[in-house]
């Protein structure tokens, strides 16, 4: 496992001037173009206990995301809301970059990525997940497992846990006696706006959407931002030890911006 | 970093903020170097309420050795919020929330740093908040890369940072906790200031595609500010150790 996971990370190093040459020709070593997203097979209700589910191919990226809503307290400082916790855990399953263990700094930062695009938005309605102010609200537990990885988690774990939210379905409620009585009848979530996740990898001078894992481990850098349908901004986060200008700041917010269609158009056909 | 419903009035009539502060106005900054006698190098950095001191120990052998690089040096970075730093104590382990910061506050000073010069090296960054109120991630990476600075490893530049939030439709420099926690938006940027790169990039809340480059312009005004004060702080630090003071 330590040789596959070295050549993992060894090869695409000898590989930067190659990816390079071809870029300055305009092409990726994948055949795409610079602006060109992965094709994306997204696939709803994949587990029947869950509340909600999707699984997301990416090109070669695969990831599963389920919803799971649990009766739970509201956060005192906001005691009408619901809950929303993401979680993500990257296992070795998915990859042989990937260990056993605690959760390291890239799970809890890929979580918190597609947390924050979610509830900022908000996608979701929490006021309308609030069952008894200040004692019960429904929590929406968002939990993605990259199955296999080939670069751009956070757009396919960001895609997995938005088409989990929109096929999702939570129980109906009634209140009795300051009781909660959970109904058979099922209701779809209340959401306000879909959220695309969309990342731009830096290479040299290049800007590349939705890279692969190759490009990944041979960027300077990448920022993801996250967009709701009216097309303003609800995330940002930049990745890596390198840094943007300015002005390839800007202009990566303009191909995320173009390509956050895409992800919308594929986030539309769910029911 | 979480939304809430406006309770609170965050700016009057005036356009003032609830500190008094005009929407372009940056909290009082105040940077000393060296305060530290164990650590290679160290910073204090007080902004507004927010105190935080970062300690930088390195180039120094790695440990467990077997994390060691071959071509360049390994920076590790552990950013902690002390238990009284903010009103309900915060348990010492490290949160999910410190951990994040942890790792983008080092990949804000990853890109200023020689590595290639240290190989087989560790350069460890410890920042301390002691007292919290907003803007704690970028009052760490004024601390750490001053403190970086002092322990004498090669950089490019040095970093700042500053956060820009937005209150209704106005964007405002430097938030405080009351309008992290009841503002609109939370856009946190660090840059190298002499070379204008940007090194952390975050967002939360929701801004209008061309808030973004504003966002961006405004923080850099600020950064340039806020890199004076640090090279200040650094230059008083080296005329004390000529005087014959030790420095840490």
């Amino acid at each position: 496992m330590a040789e596959s996971r070295l050549s993992v990370k060894v090869i695409p190093t000898l590989r930067k001037d190659l990816l390079l040459a071809s870029l300055k020709r305009g092409e990726r070593l994948d055949g795409r173009g610079m602006q060109e997203y992965r094709s994306v097979k997204l696939q709803c209700n994949v587990v029947g206990k869950a509340e909600g589910s999707a699984l997301v191919q990416l090109g070669n990226t695969k990831v599963i995301a389920g919803l799971k809503t649990v009766l739970t307290n509201p956060f005192p400082d906001a005691p009408d809301q619901g809950v929303l916790i993401v979680n993500a855990e990257l296992t070795p399953l998915a990859s042989p970059l990937f260990e056993p263990g605690p959760p390291r700094e890239e799970d809890i930062e890929l979580a918190r990525i597609v947390d924050r695009g979610i509830r900022s938005a908000p996608a979701i309605d929490f006021g309308k997940l609030s069952i008894i102010p200040g004692s019960k609200v429904w929590g929406l537990f968002i939990d993605i497992y990259p199955l296999d990885y080939d670069g751009n988690l956070v757009d396919a774990a960001g895609m997995a846990a938005m088409a989990a939210l929109l096929s999702g379905k939570v129980p109906k409620t009634a209140v009795e006696d300051n009781r909660v009585v959970v109904l058979e009848e099922k209701e779809n979530l209340p959401v306000l706006t879909k959220v695309a996740f969309v990342t731009i990898a830096k290479v040299g001078e290049f800007l590349l959407v939705d890279p692969s894992l190759e490009e990944e481990m041979l960027a300077d850098a990448r920022i993801t931002f996250s967009f709701t349908e009216r097309g303003e901004i609800c995330a940002i986060q930049k990745m890596g030890a390198g840094s943007f200008s300015i002005e390839e700041i800007l202009e990566a917010q303009e191909l995320a911006e173009k390509a956050s269609k895409q992800v919308f158009q594929v986030l539309s056909q769910i029911a | 970093m979480s939304r809430k419903v406006q309770a609170v009035k965050l700016l009057d009539e005036q356009g003032r903020r609830v500190d008094g502060r005009l929407p372009d106005e940056l909290r009082p900054l105040k940077i000393e170097v060296g305060k530290l006698k164990n650590a290679d190098g160290s910073a204090y950095v007080e902004l507004g309420n927010n105190k935080v001191i970062a300690a930088v120990y390195g180039p120094r052998e790695v440990i467990p050795r077997h994390e060691a690089l071959p071509d360049k040096a390994l920076l590790r970075c552990r950013y902690s919020m002390l238990p009284f730093s903010v009103v309900e104590r915060k348990s010492p382990q490290p949160t999910r929330r410190e951990i994040e910061i942890s790792k983008v506050v080092r990949e804000a000073l990853a890109p200023a740093v020689f590595l290639e010069e240290y190989p087989r090296t560790a350069i460890d960054v410890y920042v301390h908040v002691i007292e919290a109120d907003g803007g704690t991630r970028t009052a760490s990476i004024i601390a750490a890369a001053t403190a970086l600075a002092d322990a004498g490893i090669a950089m490019r530049d040095l970093v700042a940072a500053v956060a820009i939030g937005k209150i209704g439709d106005v964007l405002v420099v430097d938030i405080n906790g009351l309008e992290d926690q009841y503002g609109d938006g939370d856009m946190p940027i660090a840059m190298m200031p002499q070379l204008g790169e940007i090194t952390l990039l975050q967002a939360d809340g929701v801004f209008k595609p061309e808030e973004v480059r504003h966002a961006l312009e405004m923080a850099f005004k600020h950064i340039r500010y806020i890199h004076s004060v640090q090279v200040r702080a650094l230059k008083e630090a080296y005329a004390r150790a000529e005087e014959g003071e030790i420095v840490g």
